[in-house]
């Protein structure tokens, strides 16, 4: 069988042709002084052990692979093994970045961090390393999502964080970026960027992956540990992409695993109900390639090349674009990518409450909703790992008022 | 040099190879400038707001008060390089329907009569989204003389040099104050035209004082290259304007407009308010103009 390796093919920082650096001139030198420095720290044992230290004892790594047998059971089809980020430290899989480049960020000298936030996971995670290594963090979020995830913005404002009302646009985690960016151009000579996704300029597609990979890490091992035998199927949610690559990236050559990311549908396919990039098959519209903050990659925007607005009840997955590489993975056929509605994460949050006792955030519940409508296609021998990337403490309000 | 065009349009001129190449109306106007030993004023507006037909007149207003080139801004839905008040204008330049075949369409009717040196100021988006050729040559069809776009670097350029060159439009590119000086080398090689520097790091916006470093800047950019140097990004006042007469080639003013537009527009788009942010557009351009002419001139201050 033939292996498809996803790498970059062009220039680095690029997916095939998805990626590159699109930004204004000023963020140009940061930006490869940051390449230059994060380079450096692959390499570096002691930023290493740092980084391993603090992912074992302030963040709580590794986290367990668990047997989901009452969640196995109700489906009867194949045996589901949960990846727990939402063990972790802050409740998401978010610290792991967060901590990375939070070290990064001392390593170069920046004494101050700034952030944007959808759901809030990657804010509270961001101030959580930034007070852990006493530096100062402003962390931008819309005003529609710190409505929707409210327990968050306390969150960071308990950890010593400033907390900016971003009311622009749609409100939401495109707009926080905007003006995350704009502080960045601003204060570029004092503060780095801790961007939170796969998304971005170069390195931060990468960068952010390879925070995120010791989840792939860790689940092969624990994997084969408990059942002798690879995975058949991955499945994570995709907004941004970062739990889903970070899952997906020790896996990209075992051609026999299939890789599955799930976007968000919200309430249909017409331009503007949903946040599925790379669902055009399930006929979700809008999406093509274009640029929006720093890559080239599939976005959804209008005729004219104006970004549109999304919906989706997750805060987490309500974003344009999608993370280059997932793009190129798509465009290769190696991972699928397919989108469900709101109301099925919804039922899907309901679900795994009950049959195994965890209240998954709303953006993990769509992974979950995910494998629920791919049941039809499965059969018992097969054997997933769904990467259960975050708790649903924040989301509380949306479940009690809807469920 | 020999010009061979028209009086007004743009001018031929032979190349090495002996060919005959265009010369934009960017390259005439910066000529001309040199030559008198004057500022350039460059007046950033966003096109659209409040709409295509206002903008047609500011256009004509702001070349006819002595603005020596017009950037059109073309408004795009995330402006992640601009401040608060050119977000405000792109948002009511969206609302108003604008799209970047409509501004090319500005272009087309703008020259009808006028011969003002004009530059499409865009992110990369909306122009990727139109396709390369098609932007090109409709633009060029339409009388546009150059294009910048915001969050385009010279590394990501390759295609749309080439694609924008053989259209004989001028490709702008930015400078930075965080820009080494191998990189302004490289960035100045990848433009035509003129180089735009950014005074400072930042967002675009009206601010009270120009920072310290930029003399150093524009220094460091003369050394580099021989193509005009834009300054802006904060240029709003007359003193601003004078100061940058002893060491660029050209201030450019963009938010100190824009909201001349928005506060003349504010209580809604009559007749009466577009009539008096002509008004308001044209003495602001004067005043900058004449501190472009009677503050230090480049002549006085260049060895």
């Amino acid at each position: 069988m033939s292996t498809i390796l996803p790498s970059p093919t062009t220039a680095p920082g690029r997916f095939g042709p998805y990626g590159g650096r699109y930004v204004p001139e000023t963020l140009m030198v940061p930006l490869f002084e940051l390449e230059r420095a994060y380079e450096a720290a692959k390499g570096d044992a002691s930023f290493q052990a740092q980084f391993q230290n603090l992912l074992k004892n302030f963040a709580g790594r590794p986290t367990p692979l668990q047997f989901a047998s009452r969640l196995t059971e109700r489906l009867g089809g194949p045996r589901i093994y949960l990846k727990r980020e939402d063990l972790l430290h802050t409740g998401a899989h978010k610290i792991n970045n967060a901590i990375g480049q939070g070290l990064l960020a001392v390593k170069i000298g920046k004494p101050r961090i700034i952030a944007e936030t959808g759901a809030g996971q990657h804010g509270v995670a961001t101030a959580t390393v930034a007070a852990h290594l006493g530096l100062e963090c402003v962390v931008y979020m819309g005003t529609e999502d710190m409505a929707r995830q409210a327990l968050n913005v306390a969150r960071m404002r308990m950890l010593g964080s400033q907390v900016v009302a971003v009311d622009s646009g749609s409100r939401t985690l495109k707009d926080a970026i905007n003006e995350a960016m704009r502080d960045w151009v601003t204060n570029v000579r004092t503060t780095h960027y801790l961007l939170g996704s796969v998304l971005g300029a170069h390195p931060y597609p990468t960068m952010v992956r390879d925070f995120h990979s010791v989840i792939g890490r860790e689940a092969r091992e624990q994997i084969l540990a408990a059942e002798k035998r690879l995975p058949t199927h991955l499945f994570a949610c995709v907004g941004g992409g970062s739990n889903s690559i970070g899952l997906f990236h020790q896996f990209l050559c075992d051609p026999d695993v299939k890789l599955i990311g799930i976007e968000a549908g919200g309430r249909g396919g017409q331009l503007g109900e949903h946040a599925a990039r790379l669902a055009a098959h399930q006929g979700f519209t809008g999406a093509r390639p274009g640029v929006l903050q720093g890559t080239y990659t599939y976005v959804l925007q209008n005729e004219d090349g104006q970004i549109a607005t999304t919906h989706s009840i997750s805060a987490g997955l309500d974003y344009p674009a999608i993370g280059p590489e997932h793009a190129w993975l798509a465009d290769q056929h190696r991972a699928e990518y397919s989108a469900v509605s709101d109301q099925a994460a919804l039922d899907a949050a309901r679900l795994l409450s009950r049959t195994e006792g965890i209240i998954p955030a709303l953006e993990s519940a769509h992974a979950i909703a995910g494998l629920v409508e791919r049941l039809p296609k499965m059969t018992k021998s097969d054997l997933v790992i769904l990467n259960l990337s975050g708790r649903g403490d924040k989301d509380m309000d949306t479940y009690s008022r809807l469920l | 040099m020999r010009a061979l065009g028209t009086i007004d349009g743009p001018k031929l001129r032979e190349n090495f190879h002996t060919e005959l190449i265009l010369e934009t109306r960017i390259h005439e106007r910066f000529k001309t400038l040199r030559n008198v030993g004057e500022l350039g004023l460059v007046a950033y507006i966003t096109a659209g707001d409040p709409s295509l037909d206002a903008t047609l007149q500011f256009v004509l207003s702001l070349a006819e008060a002595g603005a020596d080139v017009i950037e059109l801004g073309v408004p795009f839905s995330d402006p992640l390089a601009d401040g608060p008040t050119i977000q405000r204008a792109s948002e009511r330049a969206l609302k108003s329907g604008t799209t970047l075949a409509r501004v090319l369409d500005l272009v087309r009717r703008i020259r009808k009569s006028s011969q003002v040196p004009l530059v499409l100021f865009s992110y990369y988006n909306p122009i990727l989204q139109m396709g390369l050729e098609k932007f090109a040559s409709t633009a060029e069809a339409a009388g546009a003389d150059g294009v910048l776009a915001t969050d385009l670097t010279p590394e990501e350029s390759e295609d749309y040099r080439r694609i924008l060159g053989a259209h004989h439009l001028d490709t702008i590119f930015l400078g930075a104050p965080t820009s080494t000086d191998e990189r302004l080398a490289k960035i100045a090689a990848c433009s035509s035209g003129f180089l735009y520097l950014i005074s400072r790091t930042g967002v675009t916006g009206a601010k009270d004082s120009l920072p310290d470093d930029l003399p150093a800047l524009v220094r460091r950019a003369r050394a580099v290259t021989q193509l005009p140097l834009a300054v802006g990004f904060g240029i709003s006042l007359p003193v601003h304007v004078s100061v940058l007469g002893g060491l660029a080639d050209a201030a450019v003013a963009g938010s100190a407009l824009v909201s001349e537009i928005e506060k003349a527009t504010k209580a809604g788009v009559s007749r009466s308010a577009i009539d008096a942010a002509v008004l308001a557009l044209t003495e602001k351009v004067q005043v900058l103009k004449h501190a472009a002419r009677h503050g230090l001139s480049r002549r006085e201050v260049a060895p």
